[in-house]
C-alpha cells in the first residue's frame, strides 16, 4: 500500500494563504491573551489561564462513594466558614471526584490551615463519605507558583537557544532561525489555544510544549535535511523548485508519521483521563500545527531569505553537509 | 558477512537478556502475579501514581543566624568584662529584621581604643565593627560571606536532620534533598503516605530542650512579672509560661521572667533517652557535648542556689534549684506526658533542626486515585501502540513486521534501563513513552520510505536497503539529537514531573536509535540475505 506517490504540488505558491491562516491564528491567539484572563477568586491575573502550579493556593481533589452534590458541599463548605472556595466537579462523573480550589494566600502559614479545613469541613457537615485513599491535595505557596513559573519560560527559551546553536552547526544560521521561527508560531498559536478555550496551563502542558517543540523541530529538520541533500546533488535548480521538491519526497512520510503521532496523541486524549487532559490537549494541537508549520513556515522563510540576499547581489549560502558517521 | 551478522544477532539477544533482567530480575515464578511483583518491585513508580507526599520546606535561616549572634552577644559581654572596659549594655536592636547586628552601648569615651582592639580582636574574621564616635557606641554586623556560610550549613544540617527522622519513621525509599527552585528550599518525598498531619508534625518538630537562667517568678500573670521587675522587661530577658508541679507547684499557667539567651541551647545536647526518676516520674537523662558539659559545669558552680529552667516549645516544664556543679550528665524531672518524653528523646536523638520549617508547596495523592491514574495512562499507551502496529502491518507488509518488533524492543529496553538505573516512572513519563513510540515509528517511515525511493529508482534489494539506511540515517540522527538537546535541557531546569518526562524521553530516543537504526538493519540484512535472485523487498 502506498500514498501520495509522486505528488507534484508547488508549495510555495501558496506561500501567502499560508502566511494569511498563520496570522489569523496567532492573531486570534494573541487577542485572547490581551483579554486578561483573572481567576475567578484571588484576582491572579494573567495573559492565560494558570492552572495551581503557577498561580499558587490550595486544590484539594476529593472522590466520594457516591455521586457527590455539588450544591450540598458549596452548602458544607459555607457551614465551616471555608471562604471563597471554588467546587466543580472534575472528570467523568462515574469517578465521584469532585475539585475544591481556595486562592493563592499571601501570607505561607495560612496555606496549611486551608487544606485542613477543606476536609474537616468535608468530613463534618456532609453526608456522603468521601474515598480516603482518592484524595489529592496541591498546596502551592506563592513564591514556589512564581519560582515555577520563571523555571518553565526560562527552559522554554534555553531549549530552543540550544536548538539553534545545534541547528547552526549542522546548517546554517538561517536554517536555525528558521526552524525556530516555526516552532516559536506553533507555541504561539497552543498557548493561544488554551488562552481561547480557557483552559488552564499546568506543570504538564509545560512539558506539552515543549514536547511539541522537539516535535515540531524534528519534522523541519527532516524537510531541510532532505533540501541539503537535494542541494548538494544539483546545484544548477532555483532554491524554490528544489524546496518544493524536497517537500514533496518527504511528504509521504510527513503525513504517515504525523498522522500515527496523532492517533497515539489522540488515544491519549480520550483514553488518558483527567490529569493528563490537558497534556494531550496541548499535544493535539501542536501535533497538527506542528506539521503545518514545517511546510508552511519553515520552508518558504528559508527562500525568502536567500531571494532577498540574491536581491542585494550576495550569493546564495548552501547549507554544510556534514555527514554523521554510521 | 554471515558470520557476522550472527555475531549482530547474539549482541542483540544479549543486550535484550540484560534488559529483561532489569525489568523482572531473577522472577520467583512463571505466575503472572509472581511476574508482577517482581516488576513492582523493580521499577519505581513516582508519588503520582503509587500515591504519597511530596513536601517542599523552606528553611528559616534567619533563626540560626539569631542564635548565633545571641551567642555572640553573650561573648560580647564576656570579653569586655574580662578587659575591665566599662559599657551599659550589649543587645540586638531588631532580633527580627535585622538578626545579624549587635550593639555594644555606654563604653567609657576615654578607653575607645582599648574597646575597639578588643572586639577587632575577638570578632574581625565574622563581623564588620562601626561605630566608637562620640555616642561611645558601637555596631558588629555579621559579614555577608559568613551569614552566607552559616545559611547554608543551616540547611545541609536541617536536610541531615530530616533524614534522620524520616527514616526513623520507616517511610521506605524516601527523598530528602535541597530544592533547586529558591534558596533554602528543602524537597522531602515520601511514598506511600497520604496522611501527612502526623507525618509533618514530627518532621516540622523543632522541639528543644533549652535551660535558662531564672530572673524572677513565678507570677500570677504578666501584668505582674512586669511589675516585678521595675515594670518592664529589658530586651535580655523574656516571659515565659509554664505549668505543672515541678515548674509551678500547681496545676495553674504562671508566668516566668528568663534570661534569653540561653545557657545550654538545643543542639548541645548529645543525647537523651525516657526514662524515670528514683521516685518513678517521667524523666529525660541527657548528656552535653563536651564544650556546652565545661559552660555548663562554669555556670552551675558559680551559680548554686540559683533557678534553672527547662524550657520546651515555649513553655517552663521544670525550675530547680542548682544544688552543686553538673558536668555532662544530667536528669530532667518534668511535667511531662509520656508521649512528649518519647517525640523529645527522638527529635533530641536524631538532632534538633537547627532553624524552623515553613511549608511551601505540600502536595498528596492518594493511593486508589494513583492507580486509577496509572490504569488510564497504560490504557492510553496500549491502545495507542496497538493500533500504530496494526497501521504498520497494513501499510508496510513484511517490513511492518520489522517496525513493530523495534518498538517492542524499544519499550523493553525502556523499562529496563528504569529498572537497572532506579529512575522513578511518573505520569508524565509515560507520556514521553508513548513519545518515544511517536519517534521511533517516524524513524521506521523515514527509513522504509527511504527504500521504497531507492527501489522506485530501480535498485536491487541489497542496495535498495544499504541506501535507505544510508541517507535516512542523517535525518535520523538530527532530528533524535536535537530532541535530545532538548529534553537535556529540561532534565537540567525543570523539576518533579517535567524531569521525569524528560528522563524517559532521552532514554527512550537514545533506546530508538539502537532499535531503529541497528537492530531493524540487522533484521533486514537477514531477510535480504534469504531472498531469491531478483527478488523484491517485502515493504
Amino acid at each position: 500500500m502506498e500514498l501520495f506517490r509522486g505528488v507534484n504540488v508547488d508549495w510555495l505558491r501558496l506561500k501567502w494563504y499560508f502566511l494569511g491562516f498563520s496570522l489569523i491564528f496567532s492573531i486570534s491567539g494573541l487577542i485572547a491573551m490581551g483579554w486578561h484572563w483573572e481567576h475567578p477568586v484571588g484576582g491572579v491575573r494573567s495573559p492565560v489561564p494558570l492552572g495551581v502550579d503557577f498561580r499558587g493556593g490550595t486544590e484539594v481533589q476529593v472522590q466520594f462513594t457516591g455521586t457527590p452534590d455539588i450544591g450540598a458541599i458549596r452548602q458544607a463548605m459555607a457551614t465551616a466558614g471555608v471562604k471563597d472556595a471554588t467546587v466543580v466537579p472534575y472528570d467523568q462523573a462515574n469517578l465521584n471526584e469532585v475539585l475544591i480550589g481556595l486562592p493563592e494566600q499571601q501570607d505561607e502559614s495560612s496555606l496549611e490551615a486551608g487544606q485542613k479545613q477543606v476536609l474537616d469541613a468535608l468530613h463534618a457537615s456532609y453526608a456522603n463519605p468521601i474515598v480516603p485513599s482518592g484524595t489529592k491535595v496541591d498546596v502551592v505557596g506563592p513564591t514556589v507558583g512564581h519560582q515555577l513559573e520563571k523555571q518553565a519560560l526560562l527552559a522554554t527559551l534555553y531549549s530552543l537557544l540550544g536548538m539553534l546553536v545545534y541547528l547552526w552547526f549542522r546548517f546554517q544560521l538561517i536554517y536555525g532561525v528558521a526552524a525556530v521561527v516555526a516552532v516559536f508560531h506553533d507555541t504561539l498559536i497552543t498557548v493561544g489555544a488554551f488562552a481561547l478555550l480557557n483552559k488552564e496551563i499546568s506543570l504538564t502542558v509545560i512539558a506539552a510544549i515543549l514536547t511539541l517543540v522537539g516535535y515540531s523541530m524534528n519534522d523541519t529538520i527532516v524537510v531541510f535535511d532532505r533540501i541539503r541533500e537535494n542541494l548538494r546533488m544539483s546545484r544548477r535548480e532555483s532554491l524554490a523548485d528544489v524546496v518544493n521538491r524536497s517537500i514533496n519526497q518527504t511528504l509521504s512520510r510527513t503525513v504517515l508519521t504525523s498522522g500515527l503521532t496523532f492517533l497515539t496523541v489522540l488515544s491519549l486524549y480520550i483514553f488518558g483521563g483527567a490529569v493528563l487532559n490537558g497534556f494531550s490537549f496541548a499535544l493535539v494541537v501542536g501535533i497538527l500545527i506542528g506539521t503545518y508549520s514545517s511546510i508552511a513556515v519553515a520552508a518558504p522563510m528559508l527562500v525568502a531569505w536567500q531571494q532577498w540576499r540574491a536581491e542585494k547581489g550576495k550569493t546564495v549560502v548552501l547549507p554544510a553537509a556534514k555527514k554523521p558517521r554510521g | 558477512m554471515n558470520k557476522n551478522l550472527n555475531k549482530k544477532i547474539a549482541l542483540i539477544v544479549a543486550f535484550l537478556a540484560i534488559c529483561v533482567y532489569g525489568i523482572v530480575g531473577v522472577p520467583k515464578g512463571f505466575t503472572g502475579k509472581a511476574l508482577g511483583d517482581s516488576i513492582t518491585e523493580r521499577i519505581h513508580l513516582g508519588l503520582d501514581l503509587r500515591g504519597g507526599a511530596h513536601l517542599v520546606l523552606q528553611v528559616v535561616v534567619a533563626e540560626a543566624v539569631g542564635a548565633e549572634t545571641d551567642d555572640a552577644v553573650q561573648r560580647v559581654e564576656q570579653d569586655l568584662k574580662t578587659a575591665n572596659l566599662t559599657f551599659t549594655q550589649v543587645y540586638k536592636p531588631d532580633p527580627v529584621k535585622q538578626p545579624d547586628v549587635i550593639k555594644v552601648e555606654g563604653t567609657a569615651l576615654a578607653s575607645s581604643g582599648t574597646v575597639r582592639s578588643t572586639l577587632d580582636d575577638k570578632f574581625s574574621t565574622d563581623y564588620d565593627l562601626s561605630g566608637g564616635g562620640a555616642d561611645n557606641s558601637w555596631t558588629l554586623t555579621m559579614k555577608p560571606s559568613i551569614e552566607t556560610a552559616l545559611e547554608q550549613k543551616t540547611v545541609d544540617q536541617a536536610i541531615e536532620t530530616i533524614t534522620d527522622r524520616v527514616n526513623a519513621l520507616g517511610v521506605s525509599e524516601p527523598v530528602v534533598s535541597p530544592y533547586g527552585l529558591g534558596k533554602n528550599e528543602i524537597l522531602v518525598e515520601l511514598p506511600g503516605i497520604s496522611d501527612l498531619e502526623q507525618v509533618k508534625s514530627i518532621i516540622q518538630s523543632t522541639a528543644r530542650l533549652e535551660i535558662h537562667a531564672v530572673v524572677g517568678g513565678p507570677y500570677k500573670d504578666e501584668q505582674e512579672a512586669a511589675a516585678g521587675t521595675n515594670g518592664s522587661i529589658p530586651p535580655d530577658e523574656m516571659m515565659l509560661h509554664g505549668s505543672g508541679t515541678l515548674a509551678t507547684g500547681s496545676g495553674a499557667d504562671e508566668v516566668f521572667v528568663l534570661k534569653r539567651v540561653p545557657v545550654v541551647a538545643g543542639n548541645q545536647f548529645r543525647s537523651a533517652d525516657p526514662g524515670n526518676d528514683q521516685n518513678g516520674r517521667q524523666a529525660v537523662h541527657f548528656t552535653l557535648t563536651n564544650d556546652a558539659g565545661d559552660k555548663f559545669y562554669d555556670y552551675t558552680s558559680k551559680n548554686v542556689g540559683q533557678s534553672m529552667a527547662v524550657v520546651m516549645e515555649g513553655r517552663v516544664k521544670e525550675v530547680a534549684v542548682i544544688q552543686s556543679a553538673i558536668r555532662e550528665t544530667g536528669e530532667i524531672v518534668g511535667s511531662f506526658t509520656p508521649t512528649e518524653v518519647e517525640v523529645l528523646s527522638k527529635m533530641l536523638r536524631t538532632g534538633a533542626l537547627p532553624a524552623s520549617l515553613v511549608p511551601i508547596e505540600d502536595r498528596t495523592v492518594g493511593a486508589s486515585l494513583g492507580a486509577d491514574s496509572i490504569r488510564q495512562g497504560v490504557t492510553a499507551a496500549v491502545v495507542g501502540v496497538l493500533v500504530v502496529m496494526a497501521f504498520m502491518l497494513v501499510y508496510y507488509k513484511g517490513s511492518g513486521i520489522n517496525a513493530d518488533l523495534a518498538l517492542f524492543l524499544n519499550l523493553v529496553i525502556l523499562l529496563g534501563f528504569m529498572g537497572f538505573s532506579g529512575a522513578t516512572l511518573t505520569l508524565p513519563g509515560i507520556a514521553g513513552v508513548i513519545l518515544t513510540i511517536g519517534m521511533g515509528v517516524d524513524s521506521n517511515v523515514l527509513i522504509f520510505e527511504r527504500i521504497r525511493e531507492e527501489m522506485r529508482a530501480g535498485k536491487a534489494a541489497v542496495a535498495a536497503v544499504d541506501q535507505g539506511f544510508a541517507h535516512a540515517w542523517t535525518t535520523i540522527f538530527d532530528t533524535h539529537v536535537t530532541t535530545i538537546v532538548s529534553a537535556a535541557i529540561l532534565f537540567l531546569f525543570g523539576s518533579g514531573p517535567v524531569k521525569g518526562f524528560a528522563v524517559t524521553l532521552t532514554v527512550g530516543l537514545a533506546a530508538n536509535l539502537f532499535t531503529a537504526v541497528f537492530v531493524s538493519r540487522v533484521i533486514f540484512d537477514w531477510h535480504v540475505g534469504r531472498l531469491k535472485q531478483g527478488e523484491p523487498v517485502s515493504i
